[in-house]
Parts: C-alpha cells; structure tokens; sequence
C-alpha cells in the first residue's frame, strides 16, 4: 500500500528518477568510454556542471520538503548548504595536507600567512573522512533543530519566518568573512588536492562524484517522498492548509515543522558537500542572500509541492543562467527577474503545473 | 626676489604663507586641512617668489605674479632700508650658524628663533633640509639652495646667487637631536604668522614636542599680543606644557591646574609623563588628579559621541525603512524592490545634478520632490502590473518583488553603468560641527538625522490627519468592510504602495550623500529596513521609529568594542533572538485574530 502511493501514483516522480538513474550511467559512459571524437562523447568540464545541476536540484529538495509540503518558506537555505560545503572544505584543506605554499603540514596556508599557532580546535578531527561528513549533516541538522525550534515554538510563521532566514544567512556570510572566524575569510576554502586519495581534478574523480550526487539524490527523493506520503506528511499538509486548526486538533504542530526542517537542512548539507569537490573552492559567497533566495526560485519554476518539480526546475533554471550567462550576460539579470515575476503571476503551480493540467484535462 | 625683501619691510603676510608649502608640509599643517591651505598659498600671487621664478631664470608662470614683481620693486627700496638698520645683528647671529659643533648651532637657532625675525622660518626649514650652505670665511656668506636644480640665493639678502656660488658651498651640518629641536624652533617662529590658522597649526605641532622652558618668555611675550580667542587658548595650553619643565614646583602646580580643562591628546600624554615621572609628589598627585578629570570629561564626550552617531546611523535606518512600513507594515506587502526604489530616488539625485550642475543646492532639494515621484511612479506601476494580483499570497508577492528587483538593477546598469556614480555633497552639507578636540559632528549627518525626523512626521500626519491616510488605515483594518462603505480599495492600495515607495525614493536622496551610488546600493538596506520594520513591529510608524533608532544605537555603541562586522553580526543574532520572543514586534498591532 505504502509503496503503491510513493512510487506508482507518483508518475512524474518515477518519471525524474529513471532519468537520473539513466544519466548516472550514461554521462559516465559518454565521458569515460566514448572516445573524444565520438559526437556522443561528453567533455569533463560537462560532467561537472551536470554534477553541479544535481547538487542544486537536491538543495532545491530541501527546500520544496518544507516549502512545498510544510508552508515554511526559507530563504536562508544557502546557510546550512554552505555549512555542509565548509564542513566538505575543511577535509578537503586537511587533505591538502604539506603540499600548500607554505608546506606546513598541520596548518593551511591561510592560517600560516595569518600565523596560527596551531589549528583552530573547530578544526579537530577534520582530516577524518568519516567525522567531516558526519559534520556535514550534523552542523546544519543542528543550527536548524536549534533555529527551528526557537522559531516554530514561538509560532514565527510565513513572511516573518522567511526575513529572520533571510537575517540568519546574512549573519552567517558576514560572519564567514571575518578572517579571524579561521574559515579563510573573503577567500574561502579552495585548491584542494585529494578526496579519499583520489585527485580530486582527475576525470574519473569527477565523475564519480557525478555518478555519487545523482544516487544521493535518487535516494533523497526516495527518502523525501517516504515522509511526504507517511502519516507525518500528511499531517505536514495540514499544517501548511491550516496551521491552527490542525493545532486545535491535537497536532503538536511545532514538532513536525521542527523535524522536517532539520531533514531538509541535512539535504541542503549533503548538498553543499557533494557541490564543493566538483567546483573546487567554498567561499563565503554561499551564504549570500540573493543565493538562498535564487534557489527558492528553482523550486518556484518546477513547482511548488511535487517534489521531483524541484529537480525540474533547477536544471531548468541553471541550465537557462548557464546558457544566458555565456550568450548574453547582460540579459541574464531581466530573464531570471522576469522569471521571478511571470512564474509567480502566471504559474503559480510551475512547470509541473502545465503538466499536471494537460493531464487532467485529456482525463477528463 | 621682490617678496623676499619685502618681507623686511613689514609684510609678513607673502612669505609666511609660502612658507607653509616649503615646510615639510605634515609637519606644520598637521592639524589643518592641507588643501584648504593649498588654495590660500595658490591664490596669494606672492607665492611665486618662494619658488622664485624669475630668479631660476624660469617665466613668471601668470601675469598676476608679474604684476606682484612690480608691486614688490616700489617696496623694495624701503624695505632694504629697514631691513639694514635693525637686522645687522640678526645677520650676524645668521653668521655664526656654521661655527662650532652641534649644541652651538642649536643655541645660535634658539637665539634666531627668538628675534621674531621674519626670515628666519626660511632659513631653519633650510637647515633643516641640509639646504643652508656657507661659502668663504669671516664672515662666510650664508646661502640658501633651492628645492630643486642647482640655483639658489643669499639667505641674507634675499638677492638671487649663481650657480657657481651655490656649488662651492659648504652643506652646514645637522643631525637627529638638532633636526627635532630645529623642527620646535620653526614652530616658534612661525607662531607670529599673521593667519590665525598658521599660527594655531604651529601651536599644535609645537604641543607635540617638548617645549623647552627657555621659550617661555617669547611666549609670555605673544600671549600679550594674541588677539584670536582659540589661538590664545593654545597658546596658554603650550606656555603651561612649557611650565611643566621648569624647575619651581609651585609653577608646575599651576600649569596642571590650567591644563585640567584640556581636551588634546598631546597635553594628556604630558600630563601622564609628569604623573609617573615628576619628583615632586604633590606635582605627581595634581597630575594624576588632573588626568581623571580629563578622563572623565572624555568619558562623557566620548558617550555623547557615540550617541551622536547612533541617532545617525538610525536616521539612516529610519529613512530607508519607513517606506517599508507603509507598504509592508500597512499594506502587508513584502516588498523586496524596496531597496532598489531608494536607489532609484538616489539616482534621481545624481540625474537632476549633472542636469544643473552648477547649482548644487538647488539640484539637492529639487530632487526631494523629484524623487519622491520618480520612485512613487514606479512604486505605482509595481502595484497595477504586478503587486494588486498577488494579495493575500505574501511569499508570491516577496518572489515577484524580489524579481523586480533584479529587474530594476539590471536596467539601471544597462541605462547608466555598473559602476558607482559621484554624486557631490553641496558645501552646507560637508565639513563638521566642532565642538572640542573629541567631539565634532559631521554636517551632513545633523543634517540627515533632522531630515529623517521631518519624513517621520511628514508621514504620520499623512497618515493620521489625511484622508488618504484614514482610507488606508481603513483598507489596512479590514478590507471588506472598507470597500462596502465605499473606499475604492484598488485606488487605495496603488497609492499606499506609490507613497511607501516615494519615501523610499526620498530616502535615496539623502544617502546618496551618505554613501555610493550604485546598482547594488539597494541591497545593502533591504535587510536592514525589513529587521527594522520586524523589531518594531508591523503597522506601526513609531515602532519603526524606535526600532530604527534602537538598532542604529545599539550597532554603534557595540561597534567600538567588537568592530563594525561582529557588531552586526550580532545585531542580527539579537533579532533572531527577539524574534522568538516576541514574534510580532516592540509594539504589536492590536487584535483578537489567532492568525495576523
């Protein structure tokens, strides 16, 4: 029964799945084993960016979970996205090991050229893979279980919610870039050199990672489409109709608002971890309002409360910036404003929203 | 060659002015505005001779030094006559600077200093700079090189030398001990320059350096004939310091009780030096005593200062976010375009001043109106095209605001430039209040601080005593019921939004004085102006009032003890925080709703 309603009724989700699940096989195929002049073959620097897409389109999970399915809307996600990608980072800087500038084995190179006498003690343990992506969920999985908690308790709902996000983000970027935080200030995190003993710029690196963030996202989706179709998700859907009186039902409303926006801020973690090694560099950027605010929009664009909407409409709009960025960068900033607008007027279900209506209406 | 001789005659004014630009320029203009001081020296046509064109063999470069060649001639038999009659003993003083070692030199300048003679700041700043030569014996003749190239004259006589004279010059000696005391006795005899400010500037820069007590009587001397108020109190401060060294510990005593008064830094570092190193105990004590007194005096100001800015940087809150709490604190609209109205108005500015750009002030308040429609304009159009579609569905409207806002950056980068534009500040509006040596306060920021309270209040009689106001109070309190007695809620709502973002246009007016202007300068307010709006609670003007001027207060006195970025940091931290306790603000809007 419970996998009838996850998977089978869920056709545009079984939909995105197959075609991850066939990209995570065919992109490395077209990379690896397809010779360079074959018309087929996919250059690295295309593995990446699709590696990329992938990270954006589970942040875009993240945010749809709570958005879509819990009415919370935050604009601050880029916070626990770039808490994952640091804590990502901080491995990676460890790993770098004696072969920075500066050859100091214990020390990165920014704290040698601002003479650190020792590593910082939020830098202990680091260089263990296991205990960095432990940190990668438990970071962000903490500040929201913390941010969350403080916020839902006191009933901080809808546009209020979403400023104090926004303020939160904003904190955390200015923050980041103070040298003294001991993260690399302005600079960030970045020439890494391995991951697990593997250089991190070798192409079959590359598309490991590749090959890694699309089956982590195929699981986050399972993962996430678990919860929205249990018991809790249902009761979630109360709350985003109707907060009050799904309260006066009984309905310890804060808890499950508090839970699920943890979940969704470990996804952004992941997120952020699996994107720093295949851009190789986490700076202080992350956290900018406008990128938290940008991702918002993905889900906006595939749809709002679909969940596999999300993953459409990060590749739709990434894809749209890569393209307009690269043709005419002038034009970039109307299109992705007037997206803003025209989706929100005139989709307000997204581009799934299309879909979905074709669909009713050749049922009907 | 003229103004030189001049000077002997009685007419200081030329070569004292020159002067400045021939001193080590930091050194004697420290606490004054260079340029400012660069204008007068530029300006005075006497200025040329301390470079001396005509006698480097280089063309006078205007004809109003020409002219001032000529003036000087008439003069210049005169002024050689008075220069013969009572310098002959100055010249021979001049005369012995070469002799003997170090120490003499040094008592021979002090000698100098004391004469009052004019010409003897040209010839110290000349030693000073290893400039003053001597050729032949008994007496040798004392020249003077000039700054640049091989020419130069007699530091006597002012009378032009050849440059085979100047060759077969003896550099007279000087070093670090004799530099400083030089520097001191410069000052000295710079403090009967006729500009109030020279003399002040060489007061100042003498207060740094030990005084010595063999000073005193030339000072005593200048204090009778001071005549400018502020030059007379620093002369006391400097004759006092100067006291500090003298041997009777009863003068000491008084010199303390004088300085406790004083602001300056330079009379603070004395007073602690004589606190921990004077021999006699009760010096020691009245110095400590006096030093608390000064302590606390700046304790205060110190306080009064950082209140002072942290109404400004609230003015500057308060402006950039009373256009929000119109439209998101009345209306309920979040607006993410706030930001970029207030850049629009900014613009405006700068746009009506490269129209009229001679007249600043005009261009300045023809843009408060201005701006106020360009951006209520704007603000209108939001509303029709985009916001009046949206109600009800506040996190749509934050999206298609927010796209708005992209929008708006990106035309104004495509129409203007991605670059900031300079927008001039007229002259009332630069410059400070001062006040004493701790506390002055910029012009532009009273002035800011009371044009942000006029919006305020401008804005609450709109919206209390106006029928405007009452119909959007209406609409705000409950829509329905508005609209059944008749108010044209679409009108209302379109002029809300128009007048919140007029606000915001005018705003932009008044930090474009503040701060750049630029495509990215709405950004840096529109989470501010929302924190603001959030801490003082929505639909609420004097909550945003005082949450302005709280945050404004509570960033600046954070500031000096954590920085400007953690204080903000923390700020926000504290919102967060205040948040959760209060969710709807310092001063909540009344209600029986379960759901606001």
């Amino acid at each position: 029964m419970l996998t009838r309603r996850m998977f089978l009724s869920d056709w545009g989700g079984m939909t995105v799945l197959v075609l991850l699940l066939a990209m995570a096989v065919a992109v490395p195929y077209a990379n690896l084993v397809l010779p360079p002049e074959s018309p087929w073959h996919l250059s690295t620097y295309w593995v990446a960016l699709i590696g990329k897409f992938l990270t954006f389109a589970l942040l875009a999970l993240a945010i749809d979970l709570i958005w879509g399915y819990a009415g919370i809307l935050s604009l601050g996600h880029g916070a626990f996205f770039g808490l994952g990608g640091y804590a990502m980072g901080m491995y990676l800087t460890r790993q770098i090991g004696d072969r920075g500038v500066y050859g100091n084995p214990e020390l990165p190179d920014f704290m040698v050229f601002l003479s650190y006498e020792s590593l910082p003690w939020y830098w202990w343990g680091f260089d263990m893979f296991w205990f960095a992506m432990l940190m990668v969920v438990l970071v962000p999985g903490l500040l929201a279980l913390v941010f969350g908690w403080l916020a839902f308790r006191s009933r901080v709902t809808g546009v209020y919610f979403a400023i104090i996000t926004q303020a939160l983000v904003f904190a955390l970027m200015l923050a980041f870039f103070r040298n003294e935080m001991g993260f690399g200030g302005n600079n960030g995190l970045t020439d890494f050199k391995d991951i697990l003993g593997f250089p991190v710029q070798a192409r079959e690196t590359r598309v490991a990672l590749f090959v890694v963030s699309a089956l982590t996202l195929i699981l986050a989706y399972i993962a996430s489409r678990f919860i929205v179709t249990s018991r809790f998700g249902r009761v979630l859907i109360a709350v985003r109709d109707a907060e009050s009186r799904a309260r006066f039902s009984g309905y310890r409303v804060e808890h499950y608002k508090v839970w699920l926006f943890v979940f969704s801020a470990m996804l952004a973690g992941i997120a952020g971890a699996l994107y720093v090694p295949q851009v190789g560099i986490i700076n202080p950027g992350e956290f900018a309002p406008l990128r938290s605010i940008e991702a918002v929009l993905w889900v906006a664009v595939g749809g709002r409360g679909s969940l596999f909407g999300a993953i459409i409409g990060a590749f739709a709009v990434n894809g749209a910036k890569t393209w307009f960025t690269t043709a005419y960068p002038e034009v970039w900033l109307f299109a992705l404003g007037a997206l803003f607008v025209l989706v929100t007027l005139f989709l307000p279900r997204g581009l799934v929203g299309i879909f979905r209506r074709r669909r009713r209406e050749g049922d009907a | 060659m003229a103004a030189w001789l001049l000077v002997a005659g009685g007419s200081l004014h030329a070569e004292t002015q020159a002067f400045g630009l021939e001193m080590p320029a930091a050194d004697l203009a420290m606490e004054m505005t260079t340029p400012a001081f660069a204008v007068i020296a530029q300006s005075d046509p006497y200025t040329g001779d301390m470079i001396d064109p005509s006698l480097l063999g280089i063309d006078p470069e205007s004809a109003a030094v020409e002219t001032a060649e000529n003036d000087d001639e008439l003069m210049e038999e005169a002024a050689y006559e008075g220069l013969e009659e009572t310098a002959a003993d100055v010249d021979l003083l001049i005369q012995r600077l070469p002799e003997g070692s170090f120490n003499d030199r040094r008592a021979v300048a002090e000698e100098l200093a004391a004469t009052g003679d004019p010409r003897i700041p040209l010839i110290l700043a000349a030693l000073l700079e290893g400039r003053l030569l001597a050729a032949g014996d008994d007496p040798p003749r004392i020249l003077i090189r000039a700054d640049t190239g091989r020419a130069g004259r007699d530091a006597l006589t002012g009378e032009a030398v050849d440059a085979d004279l100047i060759a077969s010059g003896r550099r007279i000696p000087v070093h670090n001990p004799l530099r400083n005391a030089l520097r001191n006795l410069i000052a000295v005899a710079t403090i009967s320059a006729p500009d109030p400010e020279r003399r002040a500037a060489s007061l100042r820069r003498l207060m740094r350096d030990d005084v010595s007590p063999d000073m005193l009587a030339y000072l005593d001397e200048r204090v009778e004939l001071e005549t400018d108020p502020r030059v007379t109190d620093l002369l006391l401060t400097v004759r006092a310091l100067a006291r500090l060294n003298v041997d009777d510990p009863e003068q000491r005593l008084e010199s303390i009780a004088l300085l406790r008064g004083s602001l300056l830094s330079e009379v603070r570092v004395r007073l602690e030096a004589t606190a921990t190193r004077d021999d006699d105990p009760e010096v020691r004590e009245a110095a400590r005593d006096a030093l608390d007194s000064i302590e606390s005096r700046i304790r205060f100001f110190r306080f009064t200062e950082n209140l002072f800015f942290g109404l400004s940087a609230g003015s500057v809150l308060l402006l950039a976010a009373i256009g929000l709490a119109i439209t998101f604190g009345v209306m309920g609209v979040i607006n993410m375009a706030h930001g970029e109205l207030i850049m629009i108005g900014a613009y405006t500015t700068w746009f009506i001043q490269t129209l009229i750009p001679e007249a600043l002030s005009t261009s300045i308040l023809l843009a408060i109106p201005a701006a106020f429609l360009v951006a209520g304009l704007v603000g209108i159009a939001m509303e029709r095209g985009v916001i009046q579609f949206l109600y009800g569905r506040p996190l749509e409207t934050l999206l298609a605001t927010f796209g708005i806002s992209l929008i708006l950056q990106q035309a104004v980068r495509t129409l203007f430039s991605p670059l900031n534009r300079p927008v001039a500040s007229p002259d009332w509006l630069s410059g400070s209040l001062y006040v004493n040596p701790i506390l002055s306060l910029t012009w532009s920021r009273i002035y800011i601080l009371a044009f942000a309270i006029a919006v305020f209040i401008a804005l609450l009689l709109v919206m209390k005593k106006t029928s405007l106001g009452l119909k959007v109070r209406a609409v705000a309190q409950n829509r329905p019921m508005a609209r059944a007695l008749g108010v044209r809620t679409g009108w209302v709502d379109a002029l809300t939004f128009g007048l919140g973002a007029g606000i915001a246009g005018v705003a932009g007016v008044a930090l474009s004085q503040l701060t750049n202007v630029g495509p990215n300068m709405g950004q840096a307010y529109i989470i501010d102006s929302f924190m603001v709006v959030v801490f003082g609670g929505v639909g609420n003007l004097w909550g945003t009032l005082v949450g302005a001027m709280g945050l404004g207060m509570m960033t600046k006195f954070l500031e000096p003890h954590t920085g400007a970025v953690l204080a903000k940091i923390l700020v926000l931290v504290f919102i967060i925080l205040f948040i959760q306790r209060r969710p709807r603000g310092l001063f909540p809007k009344k209600g029986r709703a379960a759901e606001a």
